[in-house]
């Protein structure tokens, strides 16, 4: 199966019914797929007229209640920034697959990047929140698209799944697991009536309103502007704190069980390397090979890039003496860890941006006592 | 018997533009001195709803008059 | 027809200048939903950003006030994912001639239900009068302080080109014919497109020499020329006019319908 097909699986197991996007390399072929498999299962697929439409398109029909998607890559998701920000402060459920290729620009339209880490962060303008899950294989494409609309679902968030042209291209051999095993989840409803309904009255402790489709009967406004919890506009100041605090807080809170990665040999490690996405399999060779070679390193892999899992870097890097993170940019995520060492341990960048997947022999360069 | 009408105007809602004045064709409305419109001469109305219609603020009601009462 | 039925009047009154031509064109939207008899709970009214995408905060539907340029694009996945509501989008001619204009060709084009109506008040007024894509030649705008010289846009024969079911054309003027369009335009399947000629006295009139909302109106009574009328006129005497009328009432297969018969096929075909 390849990484972007992947994709769609993982998405389609979580319960998809709506895709809606404007073809770009290297993600056409998850808009191919969703456009032959939609319809067999009544759900709809729709080629729009560009980037914007497409997400504009999502959220209206993640609002009439379907779970619904859109995929891109660079040029494409820069268009999308200011409705992600819109879905994100309505609260509107949707998944943003972003398919990296080198930019800046049109750039390298088949060549693997990481350079928009901060674009899912901060691309869209305003003090937003940000979820961002990054595979770094075939297999986590699948599994963490379908965490994605899971979580779109449940926080009633955007949710941003952050390939690379490597992964969304990459063939492998997976084993799906069993479709009993997974929990799928579901926007909540209101439990009152229709009359005394409020979209945004936050009735329970993970800070979460519920969210009726359009036609069933509820019937409430909604708004980019700040509102209160009639979902009509206000620009009290205490109105306006309470909204951008609760839009950070219901994620804030859920934190440590949003932080998905994978550690290999950290014990007795004295050096790590950090990484994720397609640089994470050059990571993980330059790991064994430097394991071989008799050094003591260990291995992050982070899924979850956004919000930055501090408490995991920090606990397992706070007792090393070196820490390389390896990144197909001019060191993004690095910033981070750097921020989150405070100048404590020395931190390194393995980095490459010119359209080539980097190389373990590049990362095992920055490790202390290589030759 | 011609109709007749009595006109209520919601002070909170009108904005004083004066539209439904210049339509209705008896003449019956004008622009009190605080901004708000004026039913100045109600006896003439003829309850033909002009002025419901033209109020872009929808802040007049037309009660037409029972003739037989 | 009883405003509680179908606006929430708490919110009232709205925040429209005085003499606006808004409110009018809002009020003619609602007797055509109160004709074409729909369920409130089934419409779902999509607006975009300007003084006219204000509107649905008012009108007690599933209202949804999105982003600059974009409502047709939310709207069509609204309607896609749930053909059975009624999908209403209001925009204003900024909004859906000049940063949306592609969304418009495109939903007309697919001939998706949804009813487009355009409040046309030749300006920008929420952003405090810059000249639009439907700013009559000549005119004074902030952003055209020596006269406008672009042409305005014809987004009624570019609607019918584009494949729209149903196209007309009104003015808050002469409003018993818009209402009439409007009633037309939602009971008719597949994409229409409604524009009204609205006023905005506060950014187009003051710098216009068109100095109150009567003064306005009058204009948009003088300047109108039904499409009829208008066939029998030549290009020149036709400059500076608003052609009002009905310009296209076609019966093309609407998107969803054909989308729904795709989906039964490929259904059909595994099986
Ligand atoms: C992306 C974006 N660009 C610009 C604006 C600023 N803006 C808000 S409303 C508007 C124009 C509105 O004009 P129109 O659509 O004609 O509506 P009116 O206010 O005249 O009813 C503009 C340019 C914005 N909100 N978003
Ligand atoms: S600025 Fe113009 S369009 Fe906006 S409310 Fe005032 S009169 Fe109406």
């Amino acid at each position: 199966m390849q990484g972007n097909e992947a994709c769609v699986e993982g998405a389609l197991d979580a319960g998809v019914t709506f895709y809606a996007g404007y073809p770009i390399t290297p993600s056409s072929e998850i808009a191919e797929d969703f456009a032959a498999k939609l319809p067999r299962v009544g759900g709809k697929f729709i080629q729009m007229e560009d980037e914007i439409a497409s997400m504009a398109a999502v959220v209206g029909a993640s609002l009439a209640g379907e779970k619904a998607v859109t995929a891109t890559s660079g040029p494409g998701f820069s268009l999308k920034q200011e409705i992600i920000g819109f879905a994100g402060m309505i609260e509107a459920p949707c998944v943003v697959m972003n398919v990296q290729r080198a930019g800046p620009s049109t750039g390298l339209p088949t060549s693997p990047a990481q350079g928009d880490v901060m674009q899912a962060r901060w691309g869209t303008h305003g003090d937003h929140p940000a979820l961002v899950l990054c595979p770094s294989s075939v297999a986590d494409a699948y599994l963490l698209s379908f965490q994605a609309v899971n979580w779109a679902e449940r926080f009633r968030t955007p949710v941003i799944l952050l390939l690379d042209e490597t992964i969304g291209h990459l063939r492998e051999r997976v084993i799906l697991p069993r479709k009993d095993e997974m929990v799928i989840a579901n926007r909540k409803q209101p439990q009152g009536s229709p009359e005394s309904f409020q979209p945004y009255d936050i009735l329970d402790e993970d800070l979460i309103p519920p969210l009726p489709p359009y036609g069933s009967g509820f019937r409430f406004h909604t708004t980019g502007l700040y509102h209160d919890e009639t979902g009509f506009p206000s620009n009290r100041p205490e109105v306006t704190h309470r909204l951008l605090e609760r839009l950070h807080q219901k994620i804030d809170k859920y934190k440590e069980t949003l932080f998905l990665y994978e550690t290999y040999g950290l014990r007795q490690a004295n050096q790590l390397i950090i990484s994720y996405g397609a640089s994470a399999r050059s990571a993980k060779a330059a790991w064994r090979i430097a394991r071989e070679k008799g050094l003591l390193v260990g291995l992050l892999i982070l899924k979850t890039i956004w919000p930055f899992p501090e408490e995991i870097v920090t606990q397992v890097g706070h007792d090393k003496n070196n820490i390389v993170v390896a990144e197909m940019n001019r060191g993004q995520l690095i910033g981070e860890v750097e921020r989150v060492m405070d100048k404590r341990i020395p931190v390194r960048g393995a980095q490459r941006a010119d359209g080539v997947l980097i190389t373990p022999e590049q990362i095992l360069a920055k490790l202390e006592g290589v030759n | 018997m011609p109709k007749k009408g009595n006109v209520y105007i919601n002070e909170n809602w009108c904005k004083g533009c004066e539209i439904c004045a210049t339509f209705c064709p008896k003449k019956i409305l004008g622009l009190r001195g605080d901004g708000k419109m004026e039913v100045m001469d109600p006896e003439n109305c003829i309850a033909c709803n002009q002025c419901v219609l033209r109020c872009p603020d929808y802040a007049i009601k037309v009660e037409v008059i029972d003739n037989n009462e | 027809m009883e405003l509680e039925k179908y606006f929430r009047i708490e919110k009232l009154p709205h925040i429209w200048c005085p003499g606006c031509g808004h409110g009018s064109v809002m009020m003619s939207i609602v007797k055509g939903i109160d004709k074409a008899g729909w369920d409130p709970t089934k419409v779902v009214v999509v607006s975009g950003i300007g003084c006219s995408s204000r509107a649905p905060g008012y009108m007690n539907f599933n209202t949804l006030h999105t982003v600059h340029g974009r409502p047709i694009a939310f709207a069509t996945g609204i309607k896609l994912a749930n053909p059975e509501l009624k999908v209403i989008v209001i925009t204003g001619d900024g909004d859906g001639a000049a940063i949306g204009g592609n969304h418009l060709i495109h939903a007309c084009r697919r001939n998706i239900g949804i009813n487009v109506v355009l409040f046309n008040n030749q300006i920008y007024g929420m952003t405090s009068g810059q000249y639009s894509p439907m700013t009559p030649q000549g005119s004074m705008a902030t952003t055209s302080p020596y006269g406008n010289i672009e042409p305005p846009f014809d987004l009624c024969e570019l609607t019918r080109s584009a494949g729209a079911n149903f196209v007309a054309r009104g003015t808050v003027y002469h409003l018993p014919k818009l209402d009439n369009y409007m009633e037309k335009a939602f009971a008719r399947e597949g994409f229409s497109y409604v524009e009204a000629i609205s006023q905005c006295p506060t950014y187009y009139g003051r710098r216009n020499k068109l100095r109150s909302p009567l003064e306005m109106l009058e204009w948009q009574k003088k300047n109108a020329v039904d499409i009829k009328k208008a066939q029998d006129m030549d290009p020149e005497e036709l400059k500076g006019k608003i052609v009002t009328g009905i310009f296209a009432e076609k019966d093309e297969e609407e998107y969803t319908s054909k989308y729904d018969q795709l989906i039964s096929s490929v259904q059909g075909g595994k099986k």
